[in-house]
């Protein structure tokens, strides 16, 4: 065979490929609308989103001003009014505006936290998953190893004793995360590189590192993007638990998690905006989080179209 | 079977000495001198000196490992640097009350989560299985220590049925709303994965064949459907050892109860670390442990494993 005709194969398999992948995601986007919840959780996602980035323009307040100094008595812990819709905490900051910089504070360390995981576990997992053997058996144990630690109380262990921090929250907290997608991705590789393109292409002498990278890679992605997303909910929870208890971002950044503790002592006395508000927000976020990974687990699903 | 049994215990012990070993390097890269916050301001360089050798922190890195592994074999963890208790006798102590929760809550969990999830599938597109299903969802979603504020709230200060925090005495009354309070978040877990697995069941054939030679809906659901759709219950129990390991960490925290995780919390704040050391190994251990468990009763749950 030419190299042209070769070249001209090649090409026609490329589009062939391009136009199942396209139906594929036009496939997975038409059941993804049909499925009501999952919409549900991605309005969330995304108001979420919006409202991380936007912060500054949604609120003519600052999150830390404590406004008792300039307006007096009347803001300390005022119930919801026009001026502040979701009243104001102890110090008078608003605390809507702290929800929002909250969402913003969330949105960094989750975001970051999985970006790290993601990475670090598709490369271990797909190691792992193609290679097997020895290097299997090691990512393997590390996995076990790690997944053995209640996480709240490894990343404690960790946040605790270095001075706080973002870098350092979100590196605690993908450390112990990495290991959900490692252990999604080295399934996925190891049913993957059985299939007959994976053979044809080593048959052909085609490096590993291709293989993995070019012919593996791209047909795992979907199962990663449904655990990356339902883990976000996971990652916003844990940095939450950390504010609460008191590690983590540290006071007067405003953090959910703090909030609440803050706000907790209040809430039974009849003051529950500050308590209660921050809460909302982190479970309507988590069940956003939550909707829309199990609607695109479903729309991505090839068993199921 | 029994080959199955052996090879599954086998396989822990790389994993615990994982574990041993992560426990150590955590505990070690960690900065501060233990010697100095041992004995706080008190402390002139001789005995920081005396206290350095004594707990072997001269030693290179690799001797004080080697000499970790021994301690932990022979159950010789060392001491509080508070209060002089021995870590093993710290952890006696507040195991009961962290025992209790977690039990207390994965049972709550498991029977009312079947018995929902069941309900719910067998009643499909119902109220009831709208208002289980929102249930689960924000169950899922909630906050450990929110859930138990609003609980203490509602049901302590306002109904006055339950004492609100502490232990009192150690009435079992003291215990009903942190197991509650424990249990929604792995309560609604299950409730959803038994409703999808039970859904997934009963179109099989073999339950079909079931009620078609003319069972009793009853016999269907629970002999034939039930035994299938509870495998992925099995494991998920398993997984939330951990999870539930954490809540009780919060949980503790929110009604100050003298437990495992407050105890855990205690220590880091103040870099207790012989009872951290303590406390992290036991609880991975305990998660260790219970996922063998889990791994073994598959063997009597589905036969088609132990022939792999």
């Amino acid at each position: 065979m030419s190299d042209k005709n070769l070249n001209k194969k090649s090409n026609l398999k490329s589009e062939g490929l391009k136009e199942t992948s396209d139906t594929l995601l036009k496939d997975s986007w038409r059941k993804l609308k049909r499925n009501k919840l999952a919409l549900v959780g991605m309005s969330i996602v995304i108001l979420f989103i919006i409202v991380a980035i936007l912060a500054p323009y949604l609120t003519p307040y600052d999150p830390v001003e404590q406004l008792i100094w300039t307006e007096g008595a009347a803001v300390k812990l005022a119930p919801p009014s026009a001026d502040h819709l979701f009243g104001t905490d102890l110090y008078g900051r608003d605390i809507l505006t702290r929800v929002i910089y909250g969402a913003r504070i969330s949105l960094q360390i989750s975001i970051a936290a999985m970006s790290i995981s993601v990475l670090i576990g598709i490369i271990l997992g797909t190691l792992a998953g193609y290679y097997g053997g020895i290097i299997d058996d090691i990512i393997s144990w590390i996995i076990n190893v790690l997944y053995a630690f209640p996480f709240l109380l490894f990343v404690i262990a960790i946040v605790a004793f270095f001075p706080p921090s973002l870098i350092l929250t979100f590196s605690a907290i993908s450390l112990v995360y990495w290991m959900s997608i490692a252990r999604v991705v080295r399934g996925q590789v190891l049913s993957i590189k059985e299939k007959e393109f994976v053979e044809a292409a080593r048959a052909l002498g085609v490096k590993d590192w291709k293989i993995m990278f070019k012919h593996i890679l791209p047909n795992i992605i979907a199962p990663v993007i449904v655990q990356a997303t339902l883990g976000m909910g996971s990652i916003i929870m844990i940095e939450a638990s950390l504010t609460y208890l008191g590690f983590g971002t540290q006071p007067p950044t405003p953090s959910w998690g703090y909030m609440i503790s803050a706000g907790q002592g209040y809430l039974a006395q009849g003051q529950w905006w500050w308590g209660v508000f921050p809460a909302i927000a982190i479970i309507l976020t988590v069940l956003g989080f939550n909707l829309f990974g199990d609607g695109l687990r479903d729309a991505l699903d090839p068993k199921s179209r | 079977m029994f080959a199955y049994f052996i090879r599954r215990t086998l396989g822990v012990i790389p994993v615990i000495l994982g574990v041993i070993l992560v426990v150590f390097i955590l505990t070690t890269i960690v900065p501060g001198d233990p010697a100095r916050i041992m004995m706080g301001q008190r402390g002139d360089p001789e005995t920081l000196k005396l206290i350095r050798k004594e707990m072997g922190l001269d030693e290179p890195t690799h001797v004080q490992l080697v000499k970790f592994y021994k301690d932990v074999f022979t159950l010789n963890l060392g001491r509080s640097y508070r209060n002089n208790m021995t870590v093993i006798e710290s952890i006696k102590s507040r195991l009961p009350v962290t025992a209790t929760l977690a039990i207390g809550a994965m049972i709550i969990a498991v029977v009312l989560g079947v018995s929902i999830g069941i309900y719910s599938a067998t009643h499909q597109y119902t109220w009831q299985d709208y208002l289980s299903m929102i249930f689960s969802l924000l169950g899922i979603a909630s906050p450990v220590y929110f859930v138990g504020l609003i609980m203490v709230i509602i049901f302590a200060r306002k109904l006055g049925w339950v004492p609100g925090t502490g232990l009192g005495n150690g009435e079992w009354i003291y215990y009903v709303l942190p197991i509650l309070t424990l249990g929604v978040r792995p309560m609604a877990l299950i409730v959803r994965l038994t409703r999808s697995t039970m859904l997934e069941v009963v179109h099989q054939d073999y339950v079909k064949t079931a009620r078609a030679k003319g069972l009793k809906e009853k016999a269907v659901i629970y002999k034939h459907a039930l035994k299938n759709a509870l495998i992925p219950v099995i494991t998920i129990i398993g997984l939330q050892t951990a999870s539930l390991l954490s809540g009780v960490m919060l949980t503790e925290t929110i009604y100050s109860l003298p437990g495992l995780g407050r105890l855990s919390i205690q220590a880091v704040t103040n870099r207790d670390f012989p009872i951290i050391r303590g406390v992290v190994l036991f609880m991975a251990l305990v998660f260790v442990l219970a996922n063998l468990l889990v791994d073994l009763s598959y063997g009597f749950f589905d036969p088609r494993i132990r022939y792999e």
